[in-house]
């Protein structure tokens, strides 16, 4: 009995690692810059190929997907300054410049690289519960996913940057006028929400083939997770990721993958319905 | 009714505009006589996806919604137009099938819409929920390829896409070559003079209004959202009428025909003519269509990478778009020499806000 509790749990925590991974990152930039990054999807690749790169040259895996995710973040840091910087005041079309990036990316990599790369296999290990056998690398991928909520509790919460960086999400010109330097604290942020999505493509990469076009997988459940969210990203991030993962869950356990995914896509679409501003208004308005 | 052909809502008016009008018409007419049919397909095939540009700038330029998701209104219609026209056998019927598929599309955007803008989506939130949408289909159509997935005599056939429908055709006559040509070049001029009328109509000012600031016209006693459900349907019913039109111009529709780089083109076509008049979008999509097929021919992803770059030269030097600023410097010398009033008109779109999020 104990091994179908945890198997319904370890389905679960796949899913809900799956989307607070993807969705982190792309969380971040939007609730401090209220920019959607289309280029989310090219961080996450551009994490993967550094990860594989460097394991085939030797080095050890966990220290290739940590140099990843920060070469990822700096890249991010980059494009901010590039690129992002001047769109502060038209979120939209900060929209269609960073897709216009995806675009060349994505593209230029199937140029250069070609289609495929030589990926590197999951790292072996398994362990049994009762009659089945589970892989231990999911179980990784998952404390990586409460690591990272952890982790952006604690900077968001419980530092300086963090306070001044609540601070510019909630008025960036009173923060201003307070003597936040708003421009670092928006690149910095930008490159967290890089580096976040170079983790999870550092993450993935052992578990999946290596196409330039990967970036498109994460896209939609990302997106949904930020959507679902609402514009609060430290509150409703996480549950926004524990509903979807409940549904999607559901789903793929009695109808298979696509109906979970199409199935998790209605639900967003009947959510948006009812809860338009998304699930942390809700909470906001309960926490007065 | 003629009066609405010009209106605050389009720029070009006036004599020399309707007779440049003609003359390109007319152009377009004889140019059967002389090309060789190869080329007359080509083109038949680039005026294909007008209808699409033409329904996302209504959407956006107009209506101020950006949905990132047209393809997938001309994948349902796209598709629709395949399982009907096998299903329903060739000849006068396929016309059935066009105009039904064209429906279902409306259909879809319809509830989509209704969800999207009775939920009270918008600005970023609007793309992000179409652009998902169009990702799913495309997956699930993308894993179709098993004999289980078919409908009456379709088979759906996962990546390797569906074919085997009929062309459009009356009776026996087959529209294709110079004939089907005919038949796009009258659709758009349709389509074309119809959106004119339609926003400089009583609706398009609404719509233009609502794109400007939702609450006044709100508080002006219009209901925003039906005027925001029928921007929407009518621009996805024109991605419909393109995925139709493409389903039987080619007898084949894929996935990839919805997926994200196909997604990602009406947007660079609106964005890049410039989004807020129906004739810059017109003019711009087309030369856009036709030279990046002409890069297509050495290499569909350096074709990308353009796109890409232009989209995002686009949205840095020249938000409004490059073909709407060319096309008023242009109006501009010629109000000048001529009347002076003339282009006292102009400034009225120019003052598009970029952004309404």
């Amino acid at each position: 009995m104990s091994a179908e509790v945890f198997s319904v749990f370890y389905q679960f925590a796949d899913v809900f690692a799956f989307l607070i991974l993807s969705a982190a990152g792309l969380a971040i930039v939007f609730g401090m810059m209220g920019v959607i990054n289309m280029a989310h999807g090219e961080f996450i690749m551009c994490g993967a190929y550094v990860t594989v790169g460097l394991v085939n040259l030797g080095v050890p895996l966990p220290i290739a997907q940590i140099l990843a995710a920060i070469t990822a973040g700096l890249i991010g840091v980059v494009v901010e300054y590039l690129i992002v910087r001047r769109f502060y005041k038209r979120p939209l079309d900060s929209l269609l410049a960073t897709w216009g990036l995806s675009l060349i990316v994505t593209q230029s990599m199937l140029l250069i690289v070609g289609s495929s790369v030589r990926g590197i296999g999951t790292p072996e290990g398994s362990f049994a519960i009762g009659d089945y056998t589970f892989s231990s690398y999911r179980l990784v991928l998952f404390a990586a996913a409460v690591a990272v909520l952890v982790g952006l509790f604690i900077v968001f919460m419980k530092t300086r940057f963090g306070v001044i960086a609540r601070a510019t999400m909630q008025n960036a010109a009173m923060a201003r006028a307070l003597g936040a330097r708003t421009g670092r604290i928006y690149a910095i942020s930008f490159g967290i929400g890089a580096g976040l999505a170079g983790l999870c493509g550092a993450l993935y990469a052992p578990t999946m083939t290596l196409i330039p076009t990967m970036g498109a997988t994460f896209v939609v459940e990302s997106f949904v997770t930020v959507v679902i969210g609402g514009a609060n990203v430290l509150l409703g991030t996480a549950p926004a990721a524990l509903l979807l993962a409940a549904i999607r869950m559901t789903l793929n356990a009695s109808y298979g993958q696509i109906i979970g995914q199409i199935g998790m896509l209605v639900a967003v679409i009947l959510i948006i319905r009812v809860l338009p501003e998304g699930l942390s208004s809700v909470l906001v308005r309960r926490g007065r | 009714m003629i009066r609405l052909l010009e209106g605050p809502q389009t720029l070009g008016r006036g004599p020399v505009f309707w007779s440049c009008f003609l003359a390109v018409l007319a152009g377009a007419l004889v140019y059967p006589l002389f090309a060789d049919s190869y080329d007359v397909g080509n083109f038949s095939y680039f005026l294909i996806w007008i209808f699409m540009a033409l329904g996302l700038c209504l959407m956006w330029g107009y209506g101020g919604m950006l949905s990132f998701g047209q393809t997938l209104f001309f994948g349902i219609a796209g598709y629709a137009y395949g399982v009907l026209a096998i299903n329903m056998g060739g000849g006068t019927a396929t016309i059935a099938a066009l105009l039904l598929s064209v429906v279902i599309a409306m259909i879809a955007a319809g509830i989509l819409g209704y969800f999207m803008i009775w939920g009270g989506i918008n600005g970023i939130f609007f793309g992000i929920v179409t652009l998902s949408a169009t990702l799913v289909l495309a997956f699930f159509l993308g894993q179709t390829a098993g004999p289980e997935w078919r409908i009456g005599e379709a088979r759906l056939n996962g990546f390797n896409g569906m074919k085997g429908m009929d062309p459009l055709a009356i009776g026996d006559l087959y529209i294709e070559g110079s004939a089907l040509y005919y038949v796009m070049v009258a659709l758009i001029v349709i389509v074309y003079l119809a959106l004119r009328m339609l926003v400089n109509s009583g609706i398009g000012n609404v719509i233009v209004a609502t794109r400007e600031n939702p609450q006044r016209a709100e508080m002006l006693g219009y209901d925003v959202r039906k005027y925001q459900l029928l921007t929407f349907v009518l621009g996805s019913g024109l991605a419909g009428l393109s995925g139709a039109l493409y389903t039987s111009w080619g007898q084949f529709i894929t996935p990839s025909s919805i997926g994200l780089p196909a997604a990602a083109m009406p947007i660079v076509w609106v964005a890049f003519s410039g989004r807020s008049d129906l004739t810059a979008t017109l003019v711009g999509s087309f030369l856009l269509l036709f030279g990046f097929q002409t890069i297509t021919i050495y290499s569909q992803q350096a074709a990308l990478v353009l796109m890409g770059a232009l989209l995002l030269a686009t949205v840095m030097a020249a938000p409004q778009g490059f073909v709407l600023g060319i096309g008023k410097f242009i109006a501009g010398r010629i109000g000048r020499r001529g009347k002076r009033g003339d282009d006292a008109a102009l400034p009225a779109a120019s003052a598009l806000k970029t952004d309404e999020a």
